[in-house]
């Protein structure tokens, strides 16, 4: 089995107040076929081991879909491999003698708790702001009442396909979450179920993202890059439309 | 305590619509005056605590990761089942509950099953309301492809994540909820203990992980939907933080343990690379619809793949043994997982593996490719290829997947009757936490399906049968039961912090999952089981004498809470070999060497078996193993619910 000897530069800070620092490491004997976060693992252990504190980082499915893991590994958030969670990062993709840096998802609006980990409640807010279909159970009528063009189900389930990591956001200057939030609303404005409450939605969603912080869009489009999933920067395009045409209607009192 | 199922009255048919009727009412103002605790936010958590606070109960809901959202139920890939008969294809209600209950091997309990396949369909239409967005046809219908153990098209799915778009939908009502204020979220927090109050669940002790604060929460119900133990095997397919603790913590405050040694053992993840490996990753049932399995015939040619020699393009068609295909021919690929996986096993144990380490076969998209073209596939199973590339570092397009079993799921769990109660009164179990559906084996794209159906359906209306007997707020956290819990709890964690030893909390969790693998995995024996009790006393002895936990209890300590969760798994592992043990049978996924079908069985003989199938004992094993604690380390007290088979006669499980 090949494997690597590498030189860490981790961002250590003990807690939400305390002040932090890149702090280096050497990662020896790291077997090529380890994922990234076994890596900090060997890593860790040998910290237990030599009576340190080991490196706090959030994970929790290791396969890509649950998005608690959120490092940011040479600058780009979940690693400059496209379309790939933090998890999904294998060492094979690095070198022997690599420097690597690992970073927290930055933004105002995701304080760090501990080293790499991050707060992202903001996002379980804009959700609560508006972000579902209220329909009580029990209520809904036979799942194939209502046809849907299979084009308009396979444009929602993109956007559907969100992990709520927060990659968007730490890959962008301003730290703007409208790729979240577009991606959110998209999914459900894009359905015939999502219709009744669309204008509510969308405008709840986005001052809601506004209240928690986060930066403006100046469509730069970094989001779409860093995004594990994906998804498309048309969901801002559309966030956009749909939001003037809201306000616009809530000018006139029709929301 | 008393062990009734509490099954209504009537026919099969009728049990379940005679028991709405039948259950308690509590009006709608008096249901504000209700609260309810509600741990874990999966499937089963989240759509409990949705709903009712939809009816008006007051709702708390406590999750250990950072966003209800995140539940490992968000992982499940492959779908969900349901007797929508949507395909015209011979699918009902009744083909839905009997498939189930004969791909669990006849060990669940037949009224919870039929109520499961009746309410499957409701399940659809709501997460359908909700957004849901499952697959469709081109004139805008939804889709639907096979599973194992069924030869009927009912599972709906989302692509290869079928479990995310679930959990988003359930995810999002509860978001709604806590919005309207009918539920208070407590993310970060982990439940540490049970508060029995004169014999009632009554609260729950709980530590904030960002601060390490220990508090109480009082409720006239607890409803624990903490998912399974799977990971009680160190390696598995549950996400890191998956864990047994409050089971655990339940079952030591009195609640029954129900059948922990029916675990699941998926037939299809990627084999284990190496020492340092933390998790495995399943690759989707759903790839059975096309994928088939294959070993090389000759023990010479797996060889040659092993040694780099060879490779799967080079043996040709005669050489293979699609070993799935030629033992259960009415099934093919499609074979149940408890029946697939050990098939895999043998195909190995024969010295047919093809990883590196010997264990692994091939799952060979080859033909489907060539019918179908490679983007048709990719259309189907993209993200699966994709997940399989990253980890394995293959093309799956071009040579097969290299797949192996892996724990995945767990069948047992705290006992309940038929609303879903404990024999503790007040304590509710919901979801893969309880273990009434699946029997001795779970059939694939029914864990979403009883996750939602004990969330959104049953527990909604079963849990006002014991909530009508209570006064509301009768117990606060005043009560002396709750400091003393609390007491109980920091001492645990002082205790812990002080060891000071020598070795990492993931040196004793891999021990154990290797032990446990080892006596109590596809293949378990008398003999091995108990050695496995024996080992597992002195780990668990080993692990408080020596464990290091750096740093401090207050604010995060991640290396404390996995301690916290190894130290409960290291008492539950020796159940789960008690049980093991105790069950001198084979089925679905427990299967004891001792106990299978040999070709001078007359059953072989008369061909309605194969050698090497497993041999239940129906006459001495048909019943619920039912365990109440006694004592860290003492023999538990076996209680049995019998199982009576009213509707389905129990016969051999033939996939042949």
């Amino acid at each position: 089995m090949s494997t690597l000897n590498l030189t860490l530069k981790i961002w250590r800070q003990a807690g939400p107040e305390a002040e932090g620092k890149i702090e280096t490491r050497k990662a020896q004997n790291i077997p090529i076929e380890a994922s990234f976060l076994e890596m900090l693992d060997i890593v860790n252990q040998q910290i237990i081991e030599t009576g340190g504190d080991p490196i706090h980082f959030d994970h929790d499915c290791r396969e890509g879909i649950c998005g608690m893991c959120s490092l940011t590994i040479n600058g780009v958030p979940h690693s400059k491999e496209v379309g790939t969670t933090t998890c999904q990062v294998h060492m094979r993709k690095f070198n022997d003698g690599d420097t690597i840096f690992i970073e927290p998802f930055r933004a105002n609006a995701f304080p760090v708790l501990k080293d790499l980990v991050t707060d992202r409640t903001a996002f379980d807010r804009i959700i609560a702001s508006g972000g579902y279909i209220d329909v009580r159970t029990g209520s809904a009528p036979d799942a194939n009442s209502v046809p849907i063009p299979k084009e308009q189900a396979d444009w929602a389930f993109d956007a559907a396909t969100c992990i709520g990591c927060g990659a968007c956001v730490a890959s962008c200057k301003n730290s703007s979450a409208m790729l979240f939030v577009s991606a959110k609303a998209a999914h459900l404005n894009s359905l015939p179920q999502g219709q009744p409450e669309k204008d509510k939605r969308v405008l709840s969603m986005v001052r809601q993202m506004d209240a928690e912080g986060f930066g403006n869009c100046t469509n730069q489009y970094e989001c779409e890059a860093a995004c594990p999933k994906l998804i498309s920067a048309d969901n801002i395009a559309k966030l956009n439309r749909d939001f003037a045409i809201a306000s616009v209607k809530e000018a006139v009192a029709m929301v | 305590m008393s062990i009734n199922a509490n099954i209504p009255e009537g026919p099969m048919a009728d049990k379940w619509t005679n028991h709405k009727m039948n259950s308690k009412l509590i009006n709608p103002a008096n249901k504000r005056k209700f609260n309810i605790i509600v741990v874990g936010s999966g499937l089963a958590g989240a759509s409990a605590a949705a709903t009712l606070s939809e009816l008006g109960y007051k709702v708390k809901c406590f999750c250990y990761q950072d966003s209800p959202r995140r539940a490992h139920s968000i992982a499940a890939q492959g779908g969900i089942n349901a007797a929508k008969n949507y395909q015209n294809d011979g699918d009902s209600v009744q083909r839905l509950f009997y498939d189930t209950v004969k791909g669990g091997d006849f060990r669940s309990r037949e009224a919870n099953v039929r109520r499961l396949a009746e309410v499957s369909v409701n399940i659809i239409d709501q997460a359908t309301a909700q957004g849901v967005p499952f697959a469709r046809e081109y004139g805008g219908l939804l889709a639907n492809r096979s599973f194992g153990g069924a030869q009927v098209s009912r599972t709906f799915y989302a692509r290869g994540q079928t479990g995310q778009q679930l959990l988003i939908g359930a995810y999002q009502a509860l978001e709604k909820e806590i919005q309207k204020g009918g539920v208070e979220m407590y993310t970060r927090t982990e439940m540490l203990d049970l508060v029995v109050v004169d014999g009632h669940a009554k609260g729950i002790v709980v530590r904030d992980m960002r601060t390490g604060k220990v508090s109480s929460y009082a409720a006239d119900t607890v409803l624990l939907a903490t998912g399974g133990y799977g990971n009680v095997f160190y390696l598995s397919t549950n996400a890191m933080g998956c864990n047994a603790s409050a089971a655990v913590k339940a079952w030591k405050r009195g609640a029954y343990f129900a059948n922990p040694c029916y675990t699941q053992i998926h037939p299809t993840c990627i084999p284990v690379s190496g020492e340092y490996q933390s998790k495995l990753t399943l690759m989707s049932e759903s790839l059975r619809n096309d994928g088939r399995i294959w070993a090389p015939k000759s023990p010479d040619d797996a060889a040659a793949i092993r040694a780099g020699k060879k490779q799967a393009s080079d043996i040709p068609e005669e050489d293979r043994d699609y070993y799935l295909e030629r033992k259960y021919p009415a099934f093919g690929n499609l074979a149940p997982r408890d029946i697939s996986s050990r098939a895999a096993k043998e195909a190995c144990d024969e010295g047919r593996g093809v990883a590196k380490t010997g264990l692994g076969v091939y799952l060979d998209f080859r033909d489907a490719i060539d019918r179908l073209g490679e983007d048709a596939i990719r259309a189907r199973y993209g993200n699966l290829f994709q997940m399989y590339e990253k980890i394995a570092g293959e093309n799956p397009y071009k040579q097969p997947m290299m797949i192996y079993p892996a724990v995945h799921y767990t069948m047992g769990g705290l006992w309940v009757d038929y609303n879903l109660m404990s024999n503790l009164p007040g304590l509710h179990v919901l979801g893969e936490a309880n273990f009434s559906d699946h029997g001795a084996n779970r059939l694939g794209a029914s864990a979403l399906m009883q996750g939602l159906a004990d969330g959104y359906f049953v527990i909604p209306t079963t849990v006002a049968n014991y909530l009508a007997t209570q006064k509301p707020g009768s117990v606060t956290t005043d009560h002396p039961e709750f400091a003393k819990v609390e007491k109980e709890v920091t001492d645990t964690i002082d205790k812990l912090m002080n060891v000071r030893g020598t070795r990492s909390v993931d040196y004793f969790h891999r021990e154990m999952g290797l032990l446990t693998w080892d006596v109590c995995g596809m293949d378990r024996r008398k003999e091995g089981l108990e050695e496995g009790i024996a080992k597992i006393k002195e780990l668990r002895a080993a692990f408080w004498d020596d464990v290091r936990i750096p740093g401090a209890a207050n604010g995060i300590n991640m290396e404390l809470e996995k301690a916290m969760r190894v130290a409960d798994f290291l008492e539950f592992a020796e159940l789960l070999y008690i049980d093991a043990l105790n069950r001198e049978e084979s089925c679905g996924g427990h299967f004891r060497g001792e106990y299978q079908f040999t070709s001078e069985s007359p059953e072989v003989i008369a061909g309605k078996t194969q050698a090497g199938e497993a041999l239940r004992d129906d006459e001495n094993f048909c019943y619920v193993a039912a365990w109440e604690f006694t004592g860290v380390g003492e023999e538990p007290t076996l209680h049995k619910e019998e199982l009576e088979y009213e509707d389905i006669k129990l016969a051999i499980r033939s996939y042949a």
